[in-house]
């Protein structure tokens, strides 16, 4: 099977509840965002206070658990099969990877007001370009889920690629500034966990990609390459 | 700015409309005249085997042009819509369709390599080495001991009673049902309940030392309970048997076999492993199927 067909379903009742749980990931999808975007604002923009995100990110942990246990209602009640099974599959596996989005970004916002790493001004070009590469990634990858599009995962997945390559070069700088000046090692470590956050950010959006060849093409490719993934997309 | 979109845009309007568009079916899937079968109809060790098997009530056309093996020490489940003929290609397998005048099968099927249709081909051990279990239990209006023992004094399979107590003894211990009736041989199998009669005409099929045994939707008339007692007994039976079973229920079909044959409109759409039909099914009728989509 090439594509994700929704709907069609003699009960209309299954349509509707796959159509939810489908549009309740984009929702915590937008959710994910959102916290993100706050949580960097501080890292960017040095005058900014963190704001306190520590309930959105509850909501988040909230609107987990509840896609999961609507998951197991219409794994329950429908007995999905097929590409319907696959969606219910990858939509447990892609909340479980935006909690953890959400998790990273808390992280991300509560270094980013430690006094330290205010002090990243050096750095300013590098981070700017590694959250945007992030946020572009994660944003794209939501679109992919939401149109089910298996092409385009995969060549969102490639920009992992860059995320690494960024998050290596920024890396590099703070080695180099912790062997230049003992002085700076604490605010380069600080930077070091927030640039891991953001990367491993990166991976959780790759993931996402993941899932939706899976619901597509109804195969795993977890822990197959990128052309790997691409053959399998392109196969048929 | 920075990249946030809020997932709103994303499900509204014009990506539902991206999704629906793909959703066109593709053109062969119509064209019946270039519906090849999707999957592997062989197996390594076929004990049933049939080729290009095409039937025909009158004029009807009712089973187009199927190949596939029954494999020793499988379940085969057949599943599919109303009248998409898989009962009547289940019938094809020990002949019962002879017993319909204007019922013609072409085509070949072979057990053990022997072509079942040739001329010197005699359907009363046939149908002893490929026995039926149908929709309803049809138990005869004899005793219990009376319904298993008769296959075999017919066959001429045991020599003395004591060889057919043990035959009997042996076919219900195999059907589950040795411990429930043991004490009550005599009574009449009408006797029993619902699933007790569907077992017993399953002892009854067993009796007479069969190679494959055919099942007819054997569930459809029995409660969840007796249901999982009979697909407990064909995981059983699949040791020593081949089974080939028709069935309404895509859960029955997923539990009890390992491969599974999707028919529609008398075409064979699609075989393949079981575990496969069931997440990934590679053509669109079984997909739509499956999952309870309009065909």
């Amino acid at each position: 099977m090439n594509s994700y067909r929704p709907g069609r379903h003699i009960s209309h009742q299954f349509d509707n509840e796959l159509e939810d749980v489908r549009n309740r990931v984009l929702v915590m999808g937008g959710m994910v965002e959102d916290l993100l975007q706050k949580a960097v604002v501080p890292l960017l923009d040095s005058n900014e206070e963190a704001e306190k995100l520590v309930v959105h990110d509850e909501k988040i942990n909230q609107t987990e658990v509840e896609i999961d246990e609507f998951c197991g209602q219409i794994l329950a009640r429908r007995q999905p099969t097929a590409r319907d099974l696959r969606l219910v599959i990858a939509v447990g596996k892609a909340i479980s990877d935006l909690e953890r989005i959400g998790d990273e970004a808390k992280m991300i916002a509560r270094k980013s007001t430690e006094s330290k790493v205010k002090e990243s001004r050096p750095y300013y070009g590098q981070l700017r370009l590694l959250v945007q590469r992030v946020q572009g990634m994660l944003n794209q990858a939501l679109d992919a889920f939401a149109r089910m599009d298996a092409e385009s995962a995969v060549a969102v997945a490639r920009q992992d690629k860059n995320i690494d390559d960024s998050y290596g070069e920024l890396l590099q700088s703070l080695i180099d500034d912790m062997e230049d000046s003992p002085k700076k090692v604490r605010r380069s470590v600080e930077l070091m966990w927030v640039t891991r956050s953001l990367e491993r950010i990166g991976d959780h959006a790759a993931n996402i990609c993941e899932h939706v060849v899976y619901v597509v093409k109804g195969k795993n490719v977890s822990h197959l390459s990128l052309d790997e993934m691409d053959d399998e997309v392109n196969k048929f | 700015m920075l990249v946030n979109d809020i997932s709103v845009d994303r499900i509204d309007g014009d990506d539902q409309s991206s999704i629906n568009a793909e959703s066109v079916t593709p053109k062969h899937v119509l064209d019946r005249e270039n519906r090849d079968t999707v999957g592997t109809v062989t197996v390594a060790d076929p004990r049933i085997t049939c080729r290009n098997v095409d039937v025909y009530y009158g004029d009807k056309h009712a089973i187009h042009d199927v190949s596939v093996d029954l494999g020793r020490n499988e379940v085969l489940a057949m599943i599919g819509p109303s009248g998409c003929g898989k009962s009547t290609f289940l019938r094809c397998l020990n002949r019962m369709n002879d017993t319909i005048d204007i019922c013609r099968v072409t085509g070949q099927i072979e057990l053990d390599g022997q072509d079942i249709y040739d001329k010197s081909i005699d359907v009363v051990p046939l149908r002893s080495q490929v026995g039926m279990v149908f929709q309803k239990p049809n138990p005869f209006p004899k005793s219990i001991y009376e319904n298993v023992a008769w296959g075999p004094r017919v066959h001429g399979l045991a020599r003395s009673k004591a060889d057919l107590n043990e035959i009997v003894e042996t076919s219900l211990l195999k059907a589950g049902l040795w411990n429930e009736v043991k004490d009550r041989l005599d009574k009449p199998g009408t006797s029993l309940s619902g699933g007790q009669q569907q077992r017993l005409c399953i002892a009854r099929t067993i009796a007479v030392s069969p190679e494959v045994i055919l099942m007819d939707e054997p569930c459809s008339a029995l409660d969840p309970i007796a249901t999982a007692k009979i697909e407990d007994l064909i995981d059983e039976l699949r040791q020593q048997y081949s089974i080939a079973i028709v069935t309404h229920s895509m859960q029955q079909a997923a539990r009890v076999s390992q491969r599974t044959a999707y028919f529609h409109m008398g075409d064979l759409i699609e075989v393949g492993e079981t575990a496969a039909i069931f997440t990934n099914p590679k053509h669109p009728l079984t997909e739509d199927y499956i999952t309870g989509r309009f065909g």
